[in-house]
């Protein structure tokens, strides 16, 4: 409160603080050593030791990163979308349907064997589509985020399901497969968070999104178009599910309508336990990584130490919640001292 | 049966009431983290009697209010309600002892119906414990015929007038028995038959004993309703008398007279060409026919008390809310201006009233706070900012207005307000504005901070910026402006030149 007494003047070149992802990365630490000693107790061996293990982790939470870092900006801009694991489904059915082999089960016949970049753009474009739609309702009904996303959640998944009644799609071209195969999915995450970090923190777009989330009024006030920029968050959160649900579909050799379900809950668990605030305003991508890995370490360190899959879903429960106590409890504490 | 024991309990009651009033406090002091906002200030209410309070903005009436509804609790002084020292713990506390506020901003519950807002906590129950929706609305129907209020009590509460509101709002506080009813400015939003309608209440409500506390900017009302008032200025007790022998000349003089010192550096400077000129800007409902002009390097003070709308005028010459109609010209051209961002292009910036609300991002960092407006106008290669520049004129900004933050990557929130506003100013001087409008550019700062900011507004004129100043502090407004207009019920009540202006002109002019 009292910065008078600290410095005279402002000194031109700042040094940088602590980064505040620090705290979460050291719960990271935390957690993988309380998996390596319960690993030697009860299972006689190492569990960050095995290589293999991580990377099937990595593999497994890389498909919800790609929407935990959409989602993670539309949090970031003071919103959520609860739409994206139905805009996996919707997509991944869509982009298989035009991504098949000649065979006589094909949906479209006539588009067979095409190359993997027409169903790429397609779903990109669904899912570009489905977010664009988000945005504006919330932007110009000013509707809820959450009911907004919430419509679009059921709408997605109904329109999954009609779209070949029920019946999944099979038989990808090579092309298409490839996208899903191997470590791809853990190189196009890193790629998108990548470049995700690069935009929220020094473009334009970045300091408009932290400025919205943490003020809106004052954001318009300072000349900044809030409703076209918070159609454009949306936008981008639905293109990042769009590729999320192409990742789904060509790792899985398949598409199918309930692809993707629960996804969105675990995409903002994921940005919640990496510091980011629902508040809006606070948090980066670097801390939804750290939140992902800390997620995919609890499932896979339960999976290791053979804990049975119902209890993990609760214990899944409960660490989210918690994480959004800790938050509560920083803003708290924030607000003391101010 | 009465026994001898309660009756002499009533009789010391009246005997008390006699001599101190229904409510009577005295010595009361509350301060706020570095504002002194109450310093010994007493009052009395006679029962049957209407109080008003009067005094400037800032006076402190609000907060004498709070602590006798039992919103704050007062650091020193004594409140005797029916001669007995009570302490008032909560809002709830102070009603079942028999205070009841009347809330400025109407606390209602929307989507509930007349009777269950009235009877909220206290609901009749039939026999099998639930709630008995038919005796609840007869009994709503008693109180209003008592009180000649004609409101159906099984309506819903969003679908009443603001003055039918304000009537379950009186009723609501009746239906408590309450001894002391505050209501504050409870004409703001009612038409003069309303105004009439609600006068024939209070008249009524007198006539039963109930004492009443007045708040009121409006010195008719005053004349027409209280039968005492008291005055109050920078937190301090000035006065109590009877209004049939006042003038209102006398109250004025009684709430103005703040000491005006040499902390308003104003230096004379050329005034240039208009540069600003406003034409009949109206807004139904909220201010009507504003028409100025304003020039380079003037400084043009807005005076005004709280319901002026000052701030209104200058949010629609901005485009966060525009006007209905009107005509603004910058250099003699007709202009548009419908969003911030058009008035930005007008190289237009808008210091709001409100630090917190809309101003400041708390939670980000000085940087992002002063750059907000100016990534807005470039500085960026497809999109990515131009970071190197852009820190750099923050922080010779940041230096030049003196901000004091251990660095620029501190989080706003944890700045003194008198930084953060420094900060504000500096994120608007960034994008070199030839029109500044500043609404309460000094409000809850410290001293130090405040002279500072007074000297820098004055750099600005003299640099041929373009100023036009709200604030509600007189002695601000007379030393700072060139001119000042005055605003009265959003509507301009007058000019004064700095030459003519003193604290006595301008309140006459804000208070009819």
């Amino acid at each position: 409160m009292n910065a008078n007494a600290i410095a005279p003047a402002v000194p031109a070149r700042p040094a940088r603080r602590l980064p505040p992802e620090l705290n979460i990365f050291l719960v990271l630490i935390g957690i993988c050593i309380v998996f390596e000693i319960l690993g030697w107790v009860f299972q006689g061996q190492s569990f960050l030791g095995n290589t293999q293990r991580l990377s099937i982790m990595i593999l497994q939470v890389s498909v919800i990163g790609v929407i935990a870092i959409g989602v993670t900006q539309v949090i970031i801009s003071g919103g959520i979308d609860l739409s994206s694991g139905s805009v996996v489904g919707a997509t991944a059915m869509v982009a298989m349907s035009v991504g098949q082999i000649a065979t006589d089960r094909a949906v479209y016949p006539h588009l067979t064997d095409l190359p993997a970049i027409v169903p790429i753009m397609v779903g990109l474009l669904i899912g570009l589509g489905c977010g664009a739609v988000n945005g504006a309702l919330v932007a110009y009904t000013r509707i809820p985020p959450f009911i907004a996303t919430l419509g679009m959640m059921v709408t997605a998944r109904g329109f999954a399901k009609w779209y070949t009644k029920g019946q999944p799609i099979s038989f990808p071209t090579d092309g298409f497969a490839a996208i899903g195969q191997g470590l791809n999915p853990v190189w196009i995450f890193l790629l998108v968070a990548a470049i995700m970090h690069v935009v929220l923190r020094y473009t334009r777009y970045g300091k408009y999104t932290y400025a919205i989330g943490a003020n809106p009024q004052a954001a318009r006030v300072t000349g900044i178009n809030v409703e076209r920029h918070i159609v454009k968050i949306y936008a981008v959160a639905g293109l990042l599910a769009g590729l999320a649900g192409i990742m789904v579909a060509a790792r899985g050799l398949t598409a199918q309508a309930g692809m993707g379900a629960m996804y969105e809950l675990d995409a903002i668990a994921m940005a919640v336990i990496g510091g980011v605030s629902l508040t809006g305003g606070r948090g980066s991508i670097l801390g939804t990584m750290i939140g992902m890995i800390i997620f995919g370490v609890i499932i896979s360190g339960f999976t290791f130490l053979r804990l049975d899959a119902y209890y993990q879903e609760m214990i899944k429960g409960a660490i989210i919640v918690a994480a959004v106590i800790a938050d509560m409890h920083r803003q708290r504490k924030r607000i003391k001292k101010s | 049966m009465i026994s001898a024991n309660t009756a002499a309990a009533i009789k010391r009651v009246r005997r008390n009431t006699e001599t101190h009033g229904v409510l009577a406090i005295s010595g009361i002091r509350k301060e706020f983290p570095g504002v002194l906002a109450l310093d010994d200030v007493q009052l009395r209410i006679r029962p049957g009697t209407v109080h008003a309070l009067m005094g400037e903005n800032g006076a402190g009436k609000s907060t004498l209010m709070k602590i006798i509804a039992g919103v704050y609790q007062p650091d020193a002084g004594e409140i005797r309600l029916r001669g007995e020292v009570v302490t008032l713990k909560s809002p709830l506390d102070a009603l079942d002892q028999g205070i009841a506020m009347i809330h400025q901003e109407l606390a209602l519950m929307n989507w509930m119906t007349v009777s269950e807002n009235i009877w909220i906590r206290r609901e009749p129950k039939n026999r099998f414990g639930l709630i008995d929706h038919h005796r609840m609305n007869e009994m709503t129907r008693e109180l209003f015929e008592r009180l000649n209020i004609r409101v159906d009590p099984r309506a819903q509460v969003s679908e009443l007038t603001v003055a039918q509101k304000q009537m379950v709002e009186i009723a609501r506080a009746v239906s408590h028995e309450a001894d002391v009813l505050i209501m504050d400015e409870p004409t703001s939003a009612l038409t003069d038959r309303e105004v009439e309608h609600l006068f024939t209440i209070i008249r009524d409500l007198k006539a039963r004993g109930i004492g009443i506390v007045y708040i009121t900017h409006k010195m008719n009302e005053l004349f027409e309703i209280a039968d005492e008032f008291t005055v109050f200025r920078d937190g301090r007790y000035v006065g109590t008398h009877a209004s049939t022998d006042t003038t209102r000349d006398d109250i004025i003089r009684m709430m103005v007279g703040r000491e005006i010192n040499n902390m308003f550096p104003k230096i004379d400077c050329p005034i240039g060409d208009v540069i600003l000129e406003v034409r009949n800007l109206t807004l139904p409902g909220v201010f009507e026919d504003i028409s100025f002009t304003l020039r380079q390097g003037e400084i043009l003070g807005v005076a005004g008390l709280v319901g002026s709308k000052r701030s209104n005028v200058a949010e629609a010459l901005f485009g966060v809310h525009p006007a209905a109609s009107g005509e603004i010209l910058v250099e003699g051209k007709p202009v548009t201006i419908d969003s911030p961002r058009a008035a930005m292009g007008l190289r237009m910036a808008f210091l709001t009233e409100d630090r917190k609300e809309t101003g400041c991002f708390l939670n980000l960092d000085c940087l992002a706070n002063i750059q907000s407006a100016i990534i807005t106008q470039g500085h960026a290669r497809a999109g990515f900012l131009d970071e190197k520049t852009l820190t750099k004129m923050s922080a010779d900004m940041a230096e030049k207005l003196r901000v004091k933050t251990p660095n620029l990557y501190e989080t706003v929130e944890n700045l003194s307000g008198g930084n953060q506003q420094k900060l504000l100013i500096a994120r608007w001087l960034l994008t070199r504005p030839r029109i500044l409008i500043l609404d309460e550019p000094t409000r809850g700062i410290d001293v130090g901070a405040k002279s500072e900011i007074h000297r820098l507004i004055t750099g600005l004129a003299a640099e041929g910026v373009a100023v036009l100043m709200i604030s509600s502090e007189l002695p601000e407004v007379l030393g700072m402006s060139d001119r000042i207009m005055v605003m009265h019920e959003g509507h301009v009540s007058g000019f004064l030149d700095r030459a003519e202006a003193d604290q006595m002109k301008i309140m006459d002019l804000a208070a009819r």
